[in-house]
């Protein structure tokens, strides 16, 4: 049989020999090799201060986008919640009135969309789903919460900032998103 | 006897004395055991605690305060008296040994002179053996009392391993012993300090290493750490406790990891001795303060000895623990101690008079 | 009183105490923890006499090494009220008897002794239990009975260690 890698080594099951049962040389070659070991670079990353940069594929929290005037790209078509495999999105559709064209950009929008950041895993099919690209995976993951209810992201927490209103934090989320 | 009559100053200030070695033992003990984590964590290639306080040097209150706040749990078919006492013995067994131990020489406060030694009795050594055989109670009584089979298992364990090594420990100490003629640790100390001899361990190297393997084992640290083995007995014979008294027993452990590191140091490495210098020519509190520096240093090296080992070496198997000591240390310790009394007769008498003397 | 009077008293009292402690209590495991005890007090007489040296070594050896192997016997065993057989009256009778007429004797001899007679147990005084004389002792008055003790250890190790070996035959 092929060995799984070459660093694999049968057990010898040979009894000590007189100098092996000293343990000593075997000791010290040890404590060499740990003592060796204080002078290695660590290679920890001290979390909140310093972050290990993501891969350009990852995919974090999800955010909900608006084109360049600051309106809503989601139509609340279901796309997305049919295409999770974990069934993590709900939402609840809602015709767009007279007057609120500077706040959605077609005629029906998501009056509530929820995510359970608990149940999604991640996966991006809600991002390959929807027609309109109104749903992204971003480069942040969700932050601990004492409750269950605090990982149930609403629409207040998905939305990316207004790009009119809220230029540094849109662009933040921008350079966050890895599509933009 | 000076406790008979009664000299108050003299009660005050071993009073004083004894209160001050016992915080700082527990003070330095708490820092063992931060020590401990970081020496693991750079030995490993990690940073380590470093959060709690600037350089996490708060962690050990933090650790404290943790295992005060924890719950206090008694199991239901324990028996409660002697739960509460196991704990409690392992701990002043730990402690106690501090008594013999020479700290440093004389200083002088207020005219009077002041030993930095609380007791020293002419049986000195032999009181730490003594006690160190108490603190195996400590670990019996709290492995029995839990009312747990692994418990049991592992004081058990603890204890027969200790008793073993006892022996062997025993044994390699007469050689010294016998090169400086007394048991007081306060005179073995003088004797090396003296100018032209040197340290013990120039004399009794192998001495010494059978030692130090036996203290590893009366400590119950890796290698030898088979009473808190819990990939075969769970936790160990402390697996029922929780709060402080677990922290008790925990805590014992570097309380008598100190110790037997002075108590090596005073043996074999000459106790408050600083090398290359002639302490009668220094001011005497000047000489006192040093002596004490030196002796701390010796600790903290032979501390770190002792983390570095248990980070290194995996444990030994039972059955491997028992022959290492019953047919490896004491064989070793008898032919030490049989040579080193051919050498102190051949030095006594002469060479040609010893080997002669053999066959008369 | 002086302070030695009342450490004897203390110590002496803790002993009969302890003692009665060992018979008195139902669980085997305690009367071996308050046996320890009575190593203690008596351990603290010892260091009353002067002889640190025996009293360091009976709690190194009795309370330190034959005790905990009392204690291992005992722990895995586990015996408790339940587990002890009953005695027949009778027997229970010819011990008391046997016990009382020991005692008696024990304390007439005592009392009748002539060295010990109108003499106080002398406190602080004499060196023989300090290590040196004792050394000094041991290996001139009673080398011989001293050698043959270590001879009959010898023979008790030899013997211990032809019983532990494993037999090659089976």
């Amino acid at each position: 049989m092929q060995a799984l890698t070459n660093r694999s080594r049968a057990v010898s099951r040979k009894p000590l020999t007189f100098m092996e049962s000293l343990y000593l040389p075997a000791i010290l070659k040890g404590m060499l090799i740990t003592f060796s070991h204080i002078f290695k670079k660590n290679p920890t990353v001290r979390y909140p201060e310093e972050k290990r940069p993501f891969s350009p594929v990852f995919r974090g929290l999800h955010v909900l986008n608006r084109d360049e005037e600051g309106r809503e790209n989601c139509t609340a078509c279901g796309l997305c919640a049919v295409a999770c495999p974990a069934e993590a999105i709900t939402m609840e559709g809602a015709e767009r009135m007279e007057g609120e064209e500077h706040l959605y950009r077609e005629e029906k929008y998501a009056a509530k969309y929820e995510i359970n950041m608990l149940r999604c895993i991640f996966c991006g099919l809600c991002e390959e789903a929807c027609p309109k690209d109104a749903i992204y995976l971003s480069e942040t993951f969700a932050p601990a919460n004492f409750t269950r209810k605090g990982f149930i992201y609403g629409k207040e927490e998905l939305l990316i900032p207004h790009p009119i209103e809220e230029p540094e934090a849109f662009a933040k989320a921008k350079g966050l998103n890895k599509e933009a | 006897m000076s406790l008979l009559q009664l000299d108050i100053l003299l009660l005050i200030e071993k009073l004083v004395l004894i209160v001050i070695i016992v915080l700082a033992s527990l003070g330095i003990a708490l820092y063992t055991t931060f020590a401990e984590r970081k020496v693991a964590a750079i030995l490993q290639d990690r940073p380590g605690p470093e959060r709690a306080g600037p350089l996490g040097l708060l962690q050990p209150f933090a650790d404290g305060l943790k295992l005060v706040m924890k719950e206090e749990i008694i199991p239901g078919n324990a028996n409660k008296a002697l739960f509460i006492l196991g704990p409690a013995l392992a701990m002043t067994a730990a402690l106690m040994t501090c008594a013999v131990i020479p700290w440093s020489s004389q200083v002088e406060l207020f005219g009077r002179k002041i030993d930095l030694q609380i007791a020293d009795i002419n049986i000195g050594i032999l009181y730490v053996f003594g006690v160190v055989s108490l603190g195996v109670y400590g670990i019996m009584i709290g492995g029995w009392a839990s009312n747990n089979k692994f418990s049991l298992m592992a004081a058990l364990r603890g204890a027969s391993q200790a008793i073993s090594y006892e022996l062997a420990m025993g044994l390699s100490l007469i050689a010294v012993l016998m090169l400086g003629g007394s048991l007081s640790l306060k005179t073995l100390v003088d004797q090396q300090m003296a100018p032209g001899y040197l340290w013990n361990i120039a004399y009794q190297p192998l001495g010494f290493l059978i030692f130090f393997v036996c203290a590893l084992a009366e400590c119950n640290r890796t290698p030898f750490d088979l009473p808190e083995a819990e990939s075969e007995l769970n936790f160990g014979y402390h697996q029922e406790y929780s709060s402080m008294k677990l922290g008790f027993y925990l805590f014992s452990e570097y309380v008598n990891m100190i110790m037997s590191s002075a108590v090596m140091a005073c043996l074999f490495f000459g106790g408050y001795d600083i090398p290359f210098l002639d302490e009668k020519t220094l001011p005497v509190n000047l000489a006192a303060v040093l002596g004490l520096g030196a002796l701390l240093t010796k600790i903290v090296l032979f501390l770190f000895l002792f983390m570095w080992i248990r980070w290194t070496i995996p444990r030994f198997r039972y059955d491997q623990l028992m022959n290492l000591g019953w047919k490896k240390l004491i064989p070793l310790a008898l032919v030490n101690m049989l040579l080193t009394g051919i050498f102190i007769l051949m030095k006594q008498e002469g060479t040609w008079q010893t080997i002669t003397g053999f066959f008369k | 009183m002086s302070i030695i009077q009342i450490l004897f008293y203390l110590l002496s009292g803790l002993a009969v105490f302890a003692a009665l402690m060992v018979l008195l209590s139902k669980n085997p495991v305690h009367s071996v923890l308050w046996l320890i005890v009575v190593f203690f007090a008596i351990s603290g007489h010892y260091i009353m006499l002067n002889a640190q040296f025996l009293a360091i070594v009976n709690l190194i050896v009795y309370a330190g090494a034959i005790m905990v192997l009392f204690l291992f016997v005992i722990m895995l065993m586990n015996l408790n009220s339940s587990a002890e057989p009953g005695k027949h009256i009778w027997m229970k009778l010819a011990g008391v008897v046997a016990g009382g007429c020991f005692l008696i004797m024990l304390v007439s001899l005592a009392s009748q002794a002539p060295e010990m007679t109108n003499k106080t147990v002398q406190m602080k005084e004499g060196n023989i239990g300090l290590i040196k004389e004792l050394g000094k002792v041991l290996f001139s008055d009673f080398v011989l009975p001293f050698e043959l003790t270590s001879a009959l250890f010898l023979s008790a190790m030899v013997g211990a260690v032809v019983l532990g070996k494993k037999d090659s035959t089976q």
